[in-house]
């Protein structure tokens, strides 16, 4: 239910980076423990960039996969929320990826007749 | 015509983080500390404040201002001793909650997210710094922040506190850790309420605080019940030691 919030700062970030273009394609990349649910983000950008040159964007939703370290050096790959080291026990443990909520790059079409800079 | 790529490199939430560094920069200056309270509708976060809010007028208030750095040891038995506590309501809609808390004589900020039907289900740092004005800051101690009642969104939204902590009621079952991990992250203190009613209920608490540790390994918790009143002493002594943190690691 926050991807219309999200959707929200994607749409602000990619319309601050346009310049006016319209923008065909946004990538970004969000981490699996963001708990994002992909569609949802798609459809409630949807609706937020009506009206704005980000109208009919795509999304391009990179996942970025759960990644824990923790001290005693086992890393692993979280599959699900279990963040208590499987081979020390300890809690100690630091997320090293999955928790990004980037936009990475914006494609916009450039047009020398309507551009505005 | 032709499509050129652009790169932005920006989190989607950073607009946010600017505005909740800002407000951090003022609670400073003021010398203010703040807790960020989150939870389901109905867990009971506003139950909870009442009792602990009355736990401390309960005590003798400080006359003097500032606070007194010293307070941090003992700060659970002294549940809130001396600490000047305001309050900012975050809510959908209407004023009933705020009404609750100021029938305690407790300075009580409303926010609401919808000028009609139908408003945010998060408090944002701009929404907060936007209500910033209304609090008497130079006259409190701790700002308690109740959020709007989701476990979802207002977990992503930083609003410039020094302390994040969840309400999750028994009633709402063992699994949440499982199912909201975002927001049981977030939290360093997760309050269990409404213990009173676990006599009735299925509700495991060995498996919730099993599912919490999965998920939260370094979360703290407490049983409380705010009906009874039973642990809510101990809540207000935490909230005490945020105000007496030097500097808080957000």
């Amino acid at each position: 239910m926050h991807e219309l919030a999200l959707a929200r700062g994607i749409l602000a970030a990619a319309l601050a980076h346009a310049g006016g273009r319209p923008v065909r394609r946004i990538d970004l990349t969000v981490g699996a423990l963001r708990q994002v649910v992909p569609d949802s983000l798609a459809f409630n950008f949807a609706l937020v960039a009506q009206g704005t040159p980000c109208e009919g964007a795509r999304l391009e939703q990179h996942l970025e996969p759960a990644r824990v370290r923790c001290p005693c050096g086992e890393a692993w790959e979280l599959r699900e929320p279990s963040f208590r080291c499987p081979r020390c026990g300890s809690s100690e443990t630091a997320v090293i990826g999955g928790e990004d909520l980037l936009v990475e790059a914006i494609e916009v079409e450039e047009d020398p007749c309507t551009a505005s800079g | 015509m032709h499509r050129i790529r652009v790169s932005v490199a920006e989190g989607v939430l950073d607009a946010n983080d600017t505005i909740a560094a800002a407000n951090r920069a003022d609670f400073d200056r003021a010398g203010v500390r703040v807790v960020n309270l989150m939870s389901a509708p109905g867990a009971g976060k506003t139950s909870l404040l009442e009792r602990a809010l009355a736990d401390g007028s309960r005590r003798p208030q400080a006359a003097a201002s500032g606070r007194d750095s010293s307070a941090g040891g003992g700060a659970v038995e002294d549940g809130l001793g001396e600490v000047r506590v305001g309050v900012l309501e975050g809510d959908v809609q209407g004023s009933l909650d705020a009404e609750r808390i100021a029938s305690l004589h407790v300075p009580v900020t409303q926010l609401n997210t919808a000028p009609g039907f139908g408003g945010e289900c998060h408090l944002d740092a701009n929404m907060v710094r936007s209500a910033l004005p209304a609090v008497p800051l130079d006259e409190i101690d701790l700002l308690i922040i109740e959020n709007v009642g989701n476990l979802v969104c207002p977990a992503e939204f930083r609003v410039g506190e020094d302390a994040r902590a969840m309400v999750s009621s028994v009633a709402e079952g063992e699994d949440k850790p499982l199912k909201y991990p975002l927001m049981f992250r977030a939290c360093e203190l997760v309050v269990i309420n409404k213990i009173d009613l676990l006599p009735h209920l299925d509700f495991s608490l060995e498996q919730f605080l099993e599912n919490l540790d999965r998920v939260n390994p370094r979360a703290s918790h407490l049983l409380v019940s705010a009906r009874t009143g039973e642990g809510v002493h101990a809540f207000a002594g935490w909230l005490a030691s945020v105000a007496s943190r030097e500097t808080a690691a957000v």
